[in-house]
């Protein structure tokens, strides 16, 4: 008799099946300014990394201060020459234009962001690439109705947009970004985020193969600095920011008596409250969309689960068993469930908040998954005897953490739902309408689900109370930031 | 007998009431939206190569091969009867399929010609397909089909009861049938999906068979449409761990009626694999209910093994 662990007969694990359409990433990559890709002044070139094996991708241009400012001038002198004297219907046809082209090489753009990123290539495939398409179609059809989305006034650009977009989803907030900017008759300067900037200048390919006149549209990837040039470049008429809450707090006071207009969508805490009178299996389903798509890297995670005290037990012991299903791993591979995380730094901040969890008491949960060796990598992990004061329940993790809180009336679910910094977005679960009605009306947030989680559509607006940030993008909403209106 | 049938019956519902307090464990609502959302996603899962083989291998060792036609014949029985232990001698290393399912009339012909091969005669009974009858004669074809020599009945529930909210009436009958079986037989209570109306309904018709002894919950009896569908299916999954979960007792699915191809089998087993987990991939807790699906699994199988697809003409058909 040996003691070899016997294969278990009944494990059925899948096998590999990795997408295998060739993603098109250049060795190098220069900034987009003018309508053509030009090397960088000061010459340098970051290494991108490929989350998933931590192995050099490939380099992108540092846009240093006077591309910056060339970006700047160029979207200006579009501006002034070509884009505001084109009739809207004109402008509606490029972004057409655009919009088909980038659905034509939907799958390859999926592969590069899944890389760049190391978002599930699900997610990428069937999320951020449809969704960013579908923003495009959307504002396309605005450029030439404006006068009905604003009866009784007229819209007028506002001039050169300063765009600066998080890591997260790169093309998507790509996509609400310069869509509407350009359906408004605003040109465009946009700074990708420094670890993702791949699929962004894939795109800037697409905008020059539909023949978008030169300087519309001018990408500039960089770090921070790069980003503070662009916000404080005088020849900027406007700021458009998704990311942190600290850098919009800065980008606040910088622009404090600039004139210049501004919209911020930063972080968030959401609540996703489950009530006992929930669809429990698909509530549970709900509450792993919430914080685990794109591994917890989205401003508007459900990353505090408030349940109800009666079926916490339950949920919880259901929740364990959903995540031990979810398959960890390759971003390529098709059946992968969670991704890699975005980089070195953010799996560093994600651990630091696993261990202050442990240090304040809270019980810490995780499945026994396997981990690739190479590349960054988080478990998707549950915190279970959280405190309201606690710091993993009050502060932006931006990983696949979730903390769970109990409650037992819905004012006590509503208190703690709210009493956040943050405003971001919140999910609401039960199986009866009123219900629905009377506690979202009391939830401090600017986009709440009710027996879902994650939705997105361009029609809608998207945005947040508090310290989650100020301006709505999407839906005819998302046209008022980027216009001036005029009564004739 | 018919003290004896209420003694039985008795002694069926005697040991849910053994907690002190009966539990009472009203059906979760079902949000079907959300159950729509999780089969697509569960859909989606790219099953190949070696993982696939071993899932198509394991789809064909859970067929409950089916054939319930006004026209069925001893001959016809007999056919299906050799293909179920031969299934495409030309591939080597294939399991048998779990069982043959067939009218009470036809279950002695099936015995015999199985006898020894370790596949299971199953029956439908209680005035298939629509349970129109007394219940007495329900019963007395029970007792029938186990004089047969049946191992498995699938019975199905009144679903006129069922519908005018009498759902003790369905309980009673259900448990009525299980004491028939009196533990020798294999009891799959067939549900008929297709005529509830709505997946609340499903997963109340679910938690009611269970509870009132069912061995297996069954989706449809074939001869209503829509018959078998994932979520329906997911539905009933869910159920069934909720029942494990609050009794430790494990119940098996038999979704039929609709799966005809080897891809939606897979899709199937991918649903059960990832609600229910491993210790439901096993015959004796999963069966697929069809009459066409065993030939596409093995066409799939033919296929994996030497890369090309031979056409139909290269299957026997029974």
């Amino acid at each position: 008799m040996t003691a070899t662990a016997p294969s278990d007969p009944l494990a059925w694990t899948y096998a590999p099946a990795p997408e295998k359409v060739d993603p098109g990433i250049r060795e190098r990559y220069d900034l987009f300014i003018g309508g053509r890709f030009a090397r960088p002044s000061e010459g340098l070139y970051r290494k991108l990394v490929n989350p998933s094996t931590a192995t050099i991708l490939c380099e992108v241009a540092e846009a240093g201060v006077a591309d910056v400012d060339h970006a700047v001038k160029a979207a200006r002198r579009a501006y002034v020459k070509i884009w505001s004297k084109m009739p809207p219907r004109e402008r509606g046809k490029y972004l057409f234009r655009i919009a088909r082209l980038f659905q034509e090489r939907a799958r390859e753009m999926a592969v590069a962001e899944s890389i760049n990123g190391g978002k599930p290539i699900r997610e990428s495939r069937d999320i951020d690439i449809p969704l960013s398409v579908a923003h495009f179609f959307y504002y396309a059809g605005w450029a030439d109705k404006l006068d009905y989305a604003f009866p009784g006034a007229r819209a007028r650009a506002l001039g050169v947009c300063g765009q600066i977009i998080p890591w997260n989803f790169p093309l998507l907030m790509a996509a609400w970004k310069i869509a509407p900017a350009l359906a408004t008759g605003n040109t465009v300067v946009l700074k990708p985020a420094e670890t993702t900037p791949v699929t962004v200048l894939k795109l800037a390919e697409i905008i020059r193969d539909a023949d978008l006149p030169p300087g519309v549209v001018n990408i500039v990837p960089g770090g921070r600095p790069t980003g503070q040039r662009l916000v404080e470049h005088p020849g900027v008429d406007k700021i458009a920011f998704t990311g942190s809450t600290a850098a919009g707090k800065w980008i606040m006071k910088t622009l404090a008596g600039t004139g210049k207009k501004y919209t911020l969508e930063l972080g968030g805490k959401a609540a996703n409250i489950i009530f006992e009178d929930a669809a429990i299996d698909q509530a549970v389903e709900g509450i792993i969309n919430a914080i685990f798509f794109n591994q917890g890297h989205v401003c508007c995670a459900g990353s505090r689960l408030l349940v109800q005290e009666g079926i916490a037990e339950t949920v919880i012991d259901k929740l364990k068993k959903r995540i031990e299903t979810l398959i960890l791993g390759d971003p390529l591979d098709k059946n992968t469930d969670i991704g890699a995380i975005n980089s070195a730094e953010q799996l560093d901040k994600i651990k630091k908040y696993i261990q202050v969890g442990g240090e304040e008491g809270a019980e810490m949960w995780q499945p026994d998954c396997p981990v690739p060796e190479k590349g960054y990598w988080c478990r998707p992990t549950l915190f279970t005897n959280v405190s309201q004061s606690h710091r993993i329940a009050q502060e932006e993790i931006f990983g696949p953490v979730l903390t769970i809180q109990t409650f037992r009336t819905p004012e006590e679910a509503i208190d703690k739902a709210n009493n956040t910094p943050y405003g971001l977005s919140g999910g609401v679960w039960t199986d009866k309408g009123a219900k629905i009605f009377k506690v979202t009306r009391q939830m401090r947030a600017g986009v709440i689900w009710a027996n879902t989680f994650n939705k997105f559509d361009p029609s809608s607006p998207f945005g947040g109370y508090k310290e989650s940030g100020m301006g709505r993008e999407g839906g005819w909403h998302g046209l008022l930031p980027y216009v001036e209106l005029e009564t004739l | 007998m018919h003290l004896l049938i209420g003694i039985c019956t008795i002694f069926v519902i005697m040991p849910i009431a053994q907690q002190s307090y009966p539990g009472w464990h009203p059906s979760p609502p079902v949000d079907q939206i959300g159950v729509e959302e999780r089969v697509s996603r569960l859909s989606q899962r790219s099953i190949k190569k070696g993982s696939k083989v071993h899932a198509l291998k394991l789809a064909l060792s859970m067929l409950d091969l089916t054939t319930l036609e006004g026209s069925d014949s001893p001959g016809k029985v007999r056919q299906l009867c050799y293909k179920a232990m031969h299934l495409h001698d030309a591939l080597p290393d294939l399991p048998h399929v779990a069982a043959l399912c067939v009218y009470p009339t036809l279950v002695r012909v099936a015995r015999r010609e199985l006898e020894g091969s370790g596949i299971k005669v199953a029956s439908v009974a209680t005035a298939f397909p629509s349970g129109q009858s007394s219940r007495e004669t329900k019963m007395d074809e029970i007792r029938y089909a186990m004089q047969e020599g049946a191992d498995e009945i699938d019975m199905v529930i009144s679903r006129g009861a069922f519908l005018r909210g009498d759902h003790t009436y369905v309980y009673d009958e259900i448990a009525e049938a299980k004491s028939v079986c009196a533990g020798r037989t294999r009891l799959k209570v067939i549900l008929e999906t297709g005529e509830l109306g709505s997946l609340d309904r499903i997963r109340q018709a679910s938690d009611l068979a269970m509870v009132a002894g069912a061995d297996f919950i069954k989706t449809s009896t074939g001869k209503v449409q829509p018959a078998a569908t994932m979520p329906v299916t997911l539905v009933m999954l869910e159920a069934i761990g909720d029942f494990h979960r609050r009794t430790g007792q494990r119940c098996g699915m038999k979704p039929a009626g609709g799966i005809r191809t080897a891809k939606t089998a897979v899709q199937y087993l991918v649903l059960l694999n990832e609600t229910l987990g491993r210790d439901w991939l096993t015959p004796d807790l999963f069966r697929i209910g069809a009459s066409t699906l065993a030939n596409d699994i093995l066409m799939q199988l033919v296929k994996e093994t030497t890369g090309v697809y031979q056409s139909l003409d290269y299957f026997s058909q029974a």
